[in-house]
């Protein structure tokens, strides 16, 4: 059990960190990731959802007829990804009006619906809580990395605050639309290679 | 006019995929061979226009009067979900070719942020029915194209010499990237 513990926690933090090892949930992955805040936010929403669906998928599994599962998930997924919307409206003004329509559409990320069918229907919900909170966190952790690249290269600052002097002259096309598929196009690359130079099987394909 | 610069707009100022990063799941999973992006993209024209007109006569003439607009996450994903289904169903049951054309990739539809995405867009822009129509067929248009460009690309990509760490999605997701430069180009055309 404890050994089961640390292996779930630690999955999604390397071995299935999304969106890098599981290519799953790129559209807020690229579309939000303008600064590290912004995608630090949207990381955060994202591992709410993700733990408390897990939780409840999991507590309902032996309910839940198999044939209608997939509808009944998406309606768990989106009350709580509405739960999120209005508390991020009344405590995150500002950061809720900059995600704007990315954070209903969590309810279409594919990490969210692919743990709850892949984790959270097979196991009791304790240890798939664990889970939506390693790939959760996982996932927050890339957003802000890649949030982090585009925004210091690209605007010469980190969470708002100047990194470069004055002489700096920022690469406006990483904040741009195609500057976020080359960023992660190259961050994925990145992976790959450390991946190969330390030896692992898995290599993204 | 104006519609007219909606429409120029919504295919390629601001593409849905390239410009508003929505969809890029299916983008990046069917885009290997020509033929099965024709398919995804048709089974996309097609259930994000059904789909935008469901959710906005839904939006204005339900939870608009009663003031229930916190409610769209919930109501749109069904909506789409249940309709995807139907589709699916009654395709099944009258038109055999389409249904054999389109069959896998409406399932895959569903988690299709493209869909959702349009359909909140046009409920937060609170557009009128025209607008509407407008904006859904022609940005499902814009998916279509980019995605179909996309594959040709792709296909040439397979037997081109790609550094070993790049293989696969690395590569694709710069080639994306150049391919939304390209788009970007556009942006003189209309805001």
């Amino acid at each position: 059990m404890a050994q089961k513990f640390t292996a779930t926690l630690t999955a999604g933090l390397w071995k299935r960190i999304p969106p890098f090892r599981l290519v799953l949930g790129l559209c807020p992955s690229l579309a939000v990731t303008m600064s590290a805040e912004n995608g630090m936010g949207m990381g955060l929403a994202t591992a709410f959802v993700l733990i408390l669906s897990n939780g409840a998928i999991s507590s309902l599994r032996n309910i839940i007829p198999s044939k209608v599962r997939i509808a009944s998930y998406i309606v768990i997924i989106a009350t709580l990804v509405s739960i999120v919307e209005i508390l991020m409206k009344a405590y995150f003004f500002p950061l809720s009006e900059q995600l704007g329509i990315y954070i209903p559409l969590i309810v279409v990320n594919c990490i969210v619906l692919g743990r709850a069918e892949g984790f959270a229907s097979k196991n009791p919900p304790f240890i798939s809580m664990v889970d939506g909170l390693s790939v959760g966190t996982g996932y927050a952790i890339s957003l802000t990395l890649i949030g982090s690249v585009r925004e210091i290269l690209g605007a010469g600052s980190w969470f708002g605050m100047p990194v470069f002097g004055e002489t700096f002259e920022p690469m406006a096309f990483l904040v741009s639309a195609p500057g976020a598929f080359v960023t992660i196009g190259t961050l994925l690359a990145l992976q790959n290679l450390f991946s190969r130079w330390r030896g692992e099987k898995f290599i993204q394909g | 006019m104006d519609l007219f610069y909606l429409a120029i707009s919504a295919t390629f100022v601001n593409n849905i995929l390239l410009a508003q990063y929505l969809g890029n799941c299916p983008f990046l999973g069917v885009s290997k061979k020509l033929e099965t992006a024709m398919g995804m993209a048709a089974a996309i024209v097609f259930v994000t226009i059904l789909a935008s007109i469901f959710t906005w006569s839904v939006f204005t003439y339900v939870l608009q009067p009663y003031d229930l607009e916190f409610l769209k996450t919930l109501t749109f994903i069904l909506i789409i979900a249940s309709l995807v289904q139907l589709v699916e169903i009654i395709l099944k049951k009258k038109s055999k070719a389409l249904y054999n054309a389109l069959g896998v990739y409406l399932a895959l539809i569903t988690t299709n942020c493209a869909v959702m995405g349009v359909a909140l867009l046009i409920a937060k822009k609170e557009m009128a029915f025209f607008e509407m129509l407008i904006f859904s067929s022609c940005s499902a248009v814009g998916y279509g194209l980019a995605l179909i460009l996309f594959a040709g690309i792709r296909v040439r990509l397979q037997i081109s010499a790609v550094p070993q760490s790049m293989q696969g999605t690395a590569i694709a997701l710069v080639t994306a990237g150049i391919m939304a430069l390209a788009f970007m180009g556009f942006q003189g055309m209309a805001s």
